[in-house]
């Protein structure tokens, strides 16, 4: 049994909201420079340019990359030799995206009811995934995720008889619809399988995978290759002005499922796809 | 085309713009975003008047980050047009002179955009830190309790935007993407 203190949680949570919103991480640094040579368009190009200049200045001068510095999706993968001691789990989350959006000037954008809309003010609650694991560490994952692409994700409840060919089709029809709105180029977070939630939950968590990564799964890594292929003929471009590049990545993650579903969600994100891991 | 403009501009000037022009605008913009537009909707639905002169002026939808000490605004990238679409036909047929953001617009927009000679900008989404550079002065000027939703009044310098839809209703992102498709 090994002992975590939450508010080392707290504190790391912190940082990982203000790295998360000022810094590209590597993968996806690289995706993007790769990009940037095989792009067709001229103004795809230059849109891409602007996306570099934008990165650099965030960095230089601490201004967010995007304003739209997110809701706090935070997953935590919490061996079960851990002994989290020092107040409670959720609240020390809360209190790292406290102190990182209040700290680190970052926007506040959560309204603490759907329908009465008022800001809390400090950009809390997170959204939290907890799983328990192996072993005496605790991996941390924050995302904070922008709405301009959320808004633009989907759940297909298709049937079984839609096989492969249905997959490919509700990844085409979500990248269409999404189109300019999800800020392109973007990435796209597939689930298939499971149910409902556990689908949404996987496209979610695809997100937050190496840009560039592969499935292990024959079938997956196919369908990834061929997909961003087919995403990028689409001809949305960088800004959705048209050009070569609509997709860095397309990742898919697979589950079990019910021998009478085939359920299938697209969790789309912009060209920041942001994600910062840590182990404590 | 490259162009440069001073903004607010004039419906004559509006109509000079085509889809796919690159324009550098230079001048006073307002920002509102969803909660703003509610909010002005509802205002005029009681009879009552927006909290600024719309006739030519520009809207941008645009929430910003927190400043830093000493600058004016912090990051301050468009957001999606879209969500502004059932309140912006009566808006810009009050005068609402342009917009600024990012995204599809529904056919009433387009519409209202033909009927009324007005321009549809967008700006490069998640640039918000570089497009923050060509933002010199913020003030906000109305519904301060909305926070990063208040309306702002803003001074921009060649701040870069891209003429998507223009008075003549061609659509940039309709037509640019044609070429690039496989």
């Amino acid at each position: 049994m090994r002992t975590v203190q939450v508010s080392e949680i707290t504190k790391n949570i912190k940082e990982m909201c203000i790295e998360a919103n000022h810094y590209l991480s590597k993968d996806m640094e690289a995706v993007m420079e790769k990009a940037a040579e095989t792009e067709k368009a001229p103004l795809g190009k230059q849109i891409l340019g602007q996306l570099r200049e934008n990165l650099d200045i965030a960095a230089k001068d601490m201004i967010p990359i995007c304003q739209d510095t997110g809701m706090s999706v935070v997953f935590l993968e919490i061996g079960q030799d851990v002994h989290l001691e020092g107040g409670l789990l959720e609240d020390a989350v809360n209190e790292g995206v406290r102190q990182g959006y209040t700290e680190g000037y970052l926007r506040k954008s959560v309204v603490g009811d759907p329908i009465l809309r008022e800001n809390t003010k400090d950009n809390t609650p997170a959204v939290i995934h907890t799983r328990i694991v192996g072993g005496d560490r605790v991996k941390i994952k924050v995302a904070p995720k922008g709405f301009g692409s959320e808004n633009m994700s989907r759940v297909f409840m298709l049937k079984p008889a839609d096989g492969l060919e249905g997959v490919k089709h509700a990844i085409l029809t979500a990248v269409k619809d999404a189109g300019p709105n999800a800020c392109p180029p973007m990435v796209v977070g597939v689930g298939v399988g499971g149910t409902f939630e556990k689908c949404a939950l996987m496209a979610k968590e695809a997100l937050t995978r190496e840009a560039g990564s592969h499935s292990s799964i024959p079938w997956v890594r196919e369908l990834e290759e061929e997909m961003l292929e087919k995403v990028n003929s689409l001809g949305i471009g960088p800004g959705g002005l048209g050009g070569s590049t609509t997709a860095f990545a397309v990742n898919v993650n697979t589950y079990p499922t019910h021998i009478a579903g085939l359920p299938v969600a697209v969790n789309i994100c912009c060209h920041v796809n942001r994600h910062v891991v840590r182990e404590v | 085309m490259e162009k440069h403009m001073h903004v607010p501009m004039t419906k004559e000037e509006a109509a000079g713009l085509k889809s796919g022009d690159y324009v550098y605008l230079t001048g006073t913009i307002y920002t509102a975003r969803d909660a703003a537009h509610k909010r002005m909707d509802e205002t005029l639905d009681q009879g009552r008047d927006l909290p600024f002169e719309i006739k030519d002026q520009i809207i941008y939808y645009m929430g910003p980050s927190p400043a830093r000490e000493g600058r004016p605004i912090g990051s301050a990238g468009p957001t999606t047009a879209s969500r502004m679409d059932r309140y912006t036909p009566r808006l810009l047929d009050l005068g609402l002179g342009a917009m600024i953001g990012k995204g599809k617009r529904t056919q009433d927009v387009m519409d209202a955009i033909v009927r009324n000679g007005c321009v549809y900008f967008a700006a490069v989404g998640g640039a918000g830190a570089l497009l923050s550079k060509c933002i010199k002065r913020s003030e906000v000027i109305a519904y301060d309790d909305l926070g990063t939703e208040a309306i702002r009044r803003l001074e921009v310098e060649d701040f870069p935007v891209i003429v998507v839809i223009d008075s003549e209703g061609h659509n940039l992102y309709e037509t640019a993407i044609r070429e690039y498709q496989k």
